[in-house]
């Protein structure tokens, strides 16, 4: 009951993470250690600026009336 | 048939009866008040069923979708923008992106028509056309390696359906600032403690954004926690500003100097970094926009109130105090957001197709969220109608109108049948922590009782005036965000046409190159906030139905690129899905357009109210203060009229050329086709 319980509220801490974007470094990690295992991953601090150029400085608009 | 499948049938017509049946209780309980949760039980229903039923009609015979076709997030995954997600996650982000102040004001203006009419397009237009438009968008973004909907334009339509898809987001994004920014300042307007707390919500996004660069990068759930902390004691603060005679005069505004601070703030928010204040603020705003949204439906459904607006006021006849014009069409362009929104076409296309793991996953994002969406408006209707409607009208309704003595504007309010006193709306500002609640127009000052009201009876009686100033913030955080976020995409697209002819220029990092092309866009929407904020009607009459046309005409353009997709794609028994929505806005955004600028009368035609105006001022019958700001009415009215004419244009371009597009194809002169991607099988388990 208690391994079920604490799974169930670990899978919802991980959505709150997805849905705000606070596990969007791990996830990059673990993208570039699947699929370009050669790469040099970006440090966290340099991703989070990165990331920040690329969703506001480039293209339309993110938000809605 | 198997007990699954008898289950199945027994919950759905469960849901029809139960949705018929609130229905049922709302047509009989016509002349006395009804309940909210009639309102919200048959509007659960309705979209429970559109969704069940219509979506699943379109997913599985209109658009084939296809699960085992690799969606762009897959295919070109890179670990950023791209990146196959669980489809509750890519809900909440495009709920989240799509959900704005739009279904919060539209509705508590068109109130003023009554209860009904509201809920029913609201419902009506979000299944059979918001809904639709959001979900049919993003399966062509979704087939086009997740393209924005001006590039689809340009390809399916033709290079001038694309550039006018272009201008039109430009002129919409302009007005929508302009617009959302003259609600701000309406509601701190001579409002120590909202002003108090707005302004604290700028050193607070820039801390958060400080900690999440600089001390702890990249931990948003921290930093936004720090920040949703810091905003509530900015609320409680406001209070103690409001309390002291000395600090409320520091944060005394009136709209005039209040609009210039909104412009300068937009102007430095453009050209400050992204990480400082305006990333931050988004991360606050969602926060805030999900909590107040959930908050809100929780409280409905706990206190059940009472409905005190008639089902239908005598407003429908089109002379309306709050927006001039009859139900049909100002209803539809009132309402806009909540029912269909061009805007959301631009997320449905680019941001979100690109993070769908499965094809199939689109009908909960597109037709889900925008349902989602859709209640948003319904419970912001139910929000303006548990007021008083006298109260409601007295808060709504503009000085120019009724008058700014309260003594006359409550006997003006009271002569249409709907009762309200001065001692009312004294009493009802004090406990609201305000000086008056008389002529807030802009939607954000009534919906912020309406909902300290709900929020009052569900948790706690003594905190009125908190929680109306917590709607306030709510309100203004986001806002804030769109005004920040709308003046850097306006910088973008003019940096862009300028380095046509300047190299040097279109690079958008060049300091002259920011700031100039940073001052043009702050300009442009600072002049109608301007004029809007010295109109003694109140600003919100004109920019509102401008607004909602440039809204919809947007829709228009999303719809007919949708058309011509699906013509083109060989589903032309199934255009009409899209096309009898597109038939409607047409319709509608031609009536209302030409309306405005042929009506005779002064209080809807943009013409005519400008030669209503130059009458007055050469009869030298207008008040001193009056007869200061006409010329500039009288040119803004000229130029609303010539816009007018612009966004009237636009559509027909557009519809035209999907009709020429679609016919080119049929008759077998364009033989492409459609321009979809390659099927590429999932990998994805």
């Amino acid at each position: 009951m208690s391994i079920v319980h604490q799974t169930r509220w670990s899978r919802l801490w991980e959505g709150l993470r997805s849905l705000t974007g606070d596990n969007s470094f791990e996830r990059y990690v673990k993208h570039l250690a699947i699929h370009h295992p050669e790469a040099q991953p970006l440090t966290r601090a340099r991703f989070y600026a990165s990331e920040l150029e690329r969703r506001w400085n480039k293209g339309g608009p993110t938000r809605c009336c | 048939m198997g007990s699954k499948r008898i289950r199945q049938w027994l919950i759905w017509g469960l849901i029809t009866l139960i949705g018929a049946g609130s229905f049922a209780s709302i047509a009989l309980n016509r002349g006395e008040s009804i309940n909210a949760a009639w309102l919200v039980v048959a509007a659960a229903c309705v979209y429970l069923l559109a969704y069940r039923f219509y979506s699943g009609w379109i997913a599985a015979r209109v658009l084939a979708l296809d699960a085992t076709r690799a969606t762009p997030a897959e295919s070109l995954e890179n670990g950023r923008d791209f990146m196959p997600t669980n489809r509750w996650i890519v809900f909440g982000h495009h709920f989240a992106a799509i959900a704005g102040a739009g279904p919060l004001v539209g509705p508590t203006l068109a109130a003023q028509f009554g209860y009904l009419p509201g809920t029913l397009w609201l419902l009506v237009g979000a299944v059979l056309g918001g809904c639709v438009q959001d979900m049919l968008v993003m399966f062509c973004s979704v087939r086009r390696n997740g393209r924005g909907l001006g590039q689809m334009a340009h390809d399916e339509l033709s290079p001038m359906g694309g550039t006018a898809a272009l201008v039109a987001i430009l002129t919409i994004m302009t007005i929508l600032i302009a617009v959302l920014a003259l609600v701000i300042v309406k509601a701190m307007a001579h409002s120590p403690w909202s002003t108090f707390t707005v302004f604290a919500t700028i050193p607070i996004a820039i801390l958060v954004g400080i900690y999440l660069r600089v001390l702890r990068p990249g931990r948003v759930l921290e930093g936004t926690a720090v920040g949703v902390v810091l905003l509530l004691l900015a609320v409680v603060a406001g209070g103690w500003v409001h309390g002291n005679a000395q600090l409320r005069g520091l944060f005394d505004f009136d709209a005039r100097a209040l609009s210039w601070f909104v412009m300068i703030y937009g102007f430095v928010a453009a050209v400050l970094p992204v990480w400082l204040l305006l990333a931050p603020r988004d991360y606050l705003s969602t926060f805030v926009k999900l909590g107040v949204v959930a908050l809100l439906a929780v409280a409905v459904c706990v206190i059940a109130p009472e409905i005190k607006m008639p089902a239908l006021t005598r407003f429908i006849d089109g002379t309306g105090p709050i927006f001039s014009g009859k139900l049909f069409p100002f209803l539809f362009i009132t309402l806009a957001c909540g029912a269909i929104s061009g805007f959301h076409s631009l997320v449905a296309s680019g941001t979100t197709p690109k993070l769908l793991a499965r094809e199939t996953d689109l009908r909960l994002v597109g037709y889900g969220s925008m349902a989602l969406e859709s209640s948003v408006g319904i419970l912001a209707l139910i929000a303006a109608c548990v007021l008083d409607p006298g109260v409601y009208f007295a808060i709504n309704v503009a000085g120019g109108v009724v008058g700014t003595d309260p003594q006359v504007a409550t006997a003006t309010i009271t002569s249409w049948g709907f009762a309200v006193t001065p001692e009312q709306m004294q009493s009802l500002a004090q406990s609201m922590g305000e000086q008056t609640l008389f002529a807030r127009t802009g939607g954000a000052p009534s919906l912020a009782v309406g909902m300290a009201s709900i929020f009052g009876s569900a948790f706690g009686q003594t905190l009125h005036a908190m929680w109306y100033h917590f709607a306030i913030m709510f309100e203004a955080v986001f806002i804030l965000t769109v005004l920040d976020a709308g003046t850097r995409v306006g910088r973008f697209i003019v940096q862009e046409a300028f380095g046509r002819f300047s190299a040097q220029f279109g690079r958008t990092s060049w300091y002259p190159s920011v700031v100039l092309s940073s001052l043009v866009t702050v300009a442009a929407w600072g002049y109608f906030l301007y004029i809007g904020v010295i109109d003694p009607n109140g600003g919100i009459n004109i920019l509102w139905p401008l607004f909602g046309i440039a809204n919809q005409l947007l829709a228009a353009i999303a719809l007919s690129v949708v058309t011509a997709i699906l013509v083109k794609s060989g589903r032309i028994r199934y255009a009409w899905v899209s096309g009898a929505p597109l038939a409607w806005l047409v319709t509608v955004t031609t009536t209302a357009s030409l309306q405005k600028i042929l009506s005779s009368d002064p209080k809807l035609g943009f013409f005519a109210a400008a030669r209503d105006l130059s009458e007055q001022l050469a009869a030298g019958l207008l008040s001193p203060d009056r007869a200061a700001v006409a010329p500039q009415l009288i040119f803004n009215q000229h130029l609303d009229g010539w816009l007018t004419v612009f966004f009237l244009a636009l559509v027909w371009i557009v519809v035209l050329d999907m009709v020429r597009s679609s016919m080119a194809y049929l008759s077998g002169r364009d033989a492409r086709g459609c321009r979809e991607a390659p099927y590429q099988r999932t990998q994805l388990a």
